[in-house]
């Protein structure tokens, strides 16, 4: 899985949104620095998880790695091929390659489509069965592949409960074949006892056809089951990257240590035990994001060289990387 | 006052209905709990399990029609909240019982500002005049955690983040003094770590103000952290009660046994796949006869289909609602 060079490779990316004053002539006021120079890279058949608070701009780095937003800065490779300069049949190929799993299942599915119509939309757009019965055939298979029984095509969504609906955007991503799928919070509006079914499937496809995801949630538990390496996201950077278990059981960051204290335990004896750090305040604004580090005015253990030191992203052990001005040296 | 043997709100055999085009809706079954003076109740279950219903109906605050409280008792302080005028609902709702929602945002009015909606509070149940108002409206925002308090009365609610605005939703509750706080899903909407401040505050004031909390969630782990007794709840039944650590030890219902499972631990390495729990929960729409439970439920044995099993004893202070004693079955999964 390490051998091979990684599948997806993101360097320096950034993603602004322009704010606007005044009705009639729009000025452009500033901007929102949703993303503001991120790198990474995921290995084949690799689960990467990206975690952080809302606003944290989790989100919109996995829209950005899909081309969906036009990236501000950065490159994209994926499969060896670089995005930069990607001309229009190259992006259609891209996005056959790669797919979405959407958080709210209710949205995510247009209410005056079929289920047939919904989950071979990206067969028709890619014109990838070109006969009407292969097209059936396929959906049938991939209904089946997540878990649903092909009698229910001619259904629309409203027919199904939220567990199926978002089996319905798995089979839809699954469609084109893809190698890289981008699940944004693909579980959170589900209820407890259909969380673990959905992450089951997830695993399932995984192993079955090799799959690469990355992983977007803010329920670290979760992460911490599902994903192989995760990255942890505030204000538009990533402020922390390393292998599961050494992040979350060796936090170095003060952010994510007060990220993973918050995380409620079900077991009300080791909650009591638990030595909790408890932030103050929210995440600042991202339209002017705090100068130097921009986690000092809610850190913990924040000196005053914090306010003006932009923190260097180093390697403190072995694949477990870290931008923290007080913990070098 | 004995507070040790009177319970401060003892319900009895509840049960709420909803009647609507597509039929009527079993949304709260028979069930009966109680709370002591003192104590934090978790009621946990999740979404359409009735733990939301069950609190409404005691409040009154159900739609009649298309709710129907079929029947039961409430008795608070001597009173059945059941059958009690809306007259006297209103004296009790804030002054003795208070309640926050999920939703910070839907719950203030986005036109008025915080200031106004505080002090229009305290000057209904408490009488007193702008200035008195104004200045309790500052201590209360003061004791919540909202820095500058003087400065944000004249804020709209948009003007504060999610955290905030919960916190302005406790202030209000706790404007009045109340002796049952009940707090439906109030950290849902939030952050993690936005979700830890707001327990730390209520923990705290919980200390400082005595108060009898009933706090619902369908979050196994922010219970664990703050109840003394845990009611879990599934398609409008009670299906287990206990101590808190005595559930998360020894659970007893296969519900809760399979929640527990399907859960990761953000405490612990991956060791297996989580146990899922096939099916989906029964529709309300069907009068329930058999154990709501039986369609998921890897113990269920023939019994379970055609009688529905009641809420007993297992051990002291632990209640469930199963046919089978999973501990010595040899069917099914175990964690």
């Amino acid at each position: 899985m390490n051998d091979a060079q990684p599948l997806i490779v993101v360097e320096g990316l950034k993603k602004y949104f322009p704010v606007t004053s005044g009705v009639v002539f729009q000025r452009k006021a500033g901007s929102v620095r949703a993303v503001d120079g991120i790198s990474f890279s995921i290995a084949r058949g690799e689960t990467l998880g990206l975690v952080g608070e809302s606003g944290c701009g989790k989100t919109t780095a996995g829209r950005t790695i899909l081309n969906l937003y036009t990236p501000t800065a950065g490159k994209i490779v994926i499969d060896g091929q670089d995005l930069t300069n990607a001309n229009k049949v190259d992006l259609k190929e891209f996005r056959r390659k790669t797919a979405m799993i959407f958080q709210d299942p209710y949205a995510s599915l247009n209410p005056r489509w079929t289920v047939n119509a919904i989950v071979s939309e990206p067969i028709r757009v890619h014109k990838l069965f070109t006969k009407e019965k292969e097209r059936i055939d396929k959906v049938n298979e991939l209904l089946n592949l997540v878990g649903l029984s092909s009698r229910l095509i001619n259904r629309f969504p409203h027919e199904f409960s939220g567990g199926q609906r978002q089996r319905i955007g798995v089979a839809r991503a699954l469609a084109s074949d893809p190698l890289f799928i981008v699940c944004d919070e693909p579980i959170s509006a589900l209820d407890v006892s259909i969380q673990a079914q959905v992450v089951n499937l997830l695993e399932d496809l995984q192993d079955k056809f090799g799959l690469t995801y990355l992983f977007i949630a803010h329920d670290l538990s979760m992460v911490r089951h599902i994903c192989d390496r995760v990255a942890v996201m505030y204000l538009g950077v990533i402020v922390e990257l390393g292998e599961r278990n050494e992040l979350y059981e060796n936090p170095l960051h003060p952010y994510t240590q007060a990220l993973l204290s918050a995380v409620p335990i079900p077991d009300p004896k080791r909650d009591r035990e638990r030595r909790r750090v408890i932030l103050s305040g929210d995440v600042p604004s991202p339209i002017n994001p705090p100068s130097g580090c921009r986690f000092h005015p809610r850190c913990p253990i924040g000196k005053e060289h914090c306010k003006m030191d932009i923190p260097e992203w180093f390697e403190a052990s072995p694949g477990h990387w870290v931008a923290c001005n007080e913990i070098k040296g | 006052m004995d507070n040790h043997s009177t319970p401060l709100l003892q319900v009895e055999d509840l049960r709420t209905r909803f009647h609507i085009p597509e039929g009527t809706v079993f949304a709260v079954n028979g069930i009966s709990f109680s709370i002591k003076e003192g104590e934090t109740l978790g009621v946990v279950g999740e979404s359409g399990c009735g733990k939301s219903v069950t609190m409404l109906s005691i409040l009154g605050l159900i739609p009649i029609p298309p709710g129907e409280i079929v029947s039961g008792k409430a008795i608070f302080r001597d009173r059945d909240l059941i059958k009690l005028p809306e007259s006297e609902f209103e004296h009790l709702r804030g002054n003795e019982v208070a309640m926050i929602f999920q939703d910070p945002m839907t719950s203030l009015n986005p036109v008025l500002t915080i200031g106004r909606q505080i002090t229009e509070t305290v000057r209904t149940h408490l009488g007193m005049n702008q200035e008195a108002a104004e200045k309790t409206a500052i201590e209360l925002l003061e004791r919540v955690g909202i820095p500058e308090a003087a400065s944000r009365l004249g804020n709209y609610p948009h003007q504060f983040s999610g955290g905030m605005r919960q916190r302005v939703m406790i202030a209000m509750a706790l404007s009045c003094n109340p002796s049952l706080l009940i707090a439906d899903e109030p950290t849902t909407a939030l952050d993690v770590t936005i979700q830890a401040q707001i327990v730390e505050l209520v923990l705290h004031l919980r200390e400082q103000l005595h108060m009898t909390i009933i706090w619902i969630t369908h979050d196994l782990g922010v219970v664990a952290g703050l109840a003394d007794r845990v009611i879990v709840m599934y398609a409008g039944y009670i299906v287990e009660e206990a101590l808190v650590d005595d559930l998360y030890e020894n659970p007893c219902h296969p519900y809760t046994v399979a929640l527990l499972g399907a859960l990761p631990r953000v405490d612990r390495r991956r060791d297996h796949r989580l146990n899922s729990i096939p099916g989906a929960p029964p529709n309300l729409l069907v009068e329930p006869h058999s154990c709501p439970f039986a369609a998921r439920c890897t113990y269920v044995i023939d019994k379970c289909r055609v009688e529905n099993p009641p809420l007993l004893s297992v051990a002291p202070d632990h209640k469930s609602a199963c046919w089978v004693d999973i501990k010595s079955s040899t069917t099914g999964i175990t964690r």
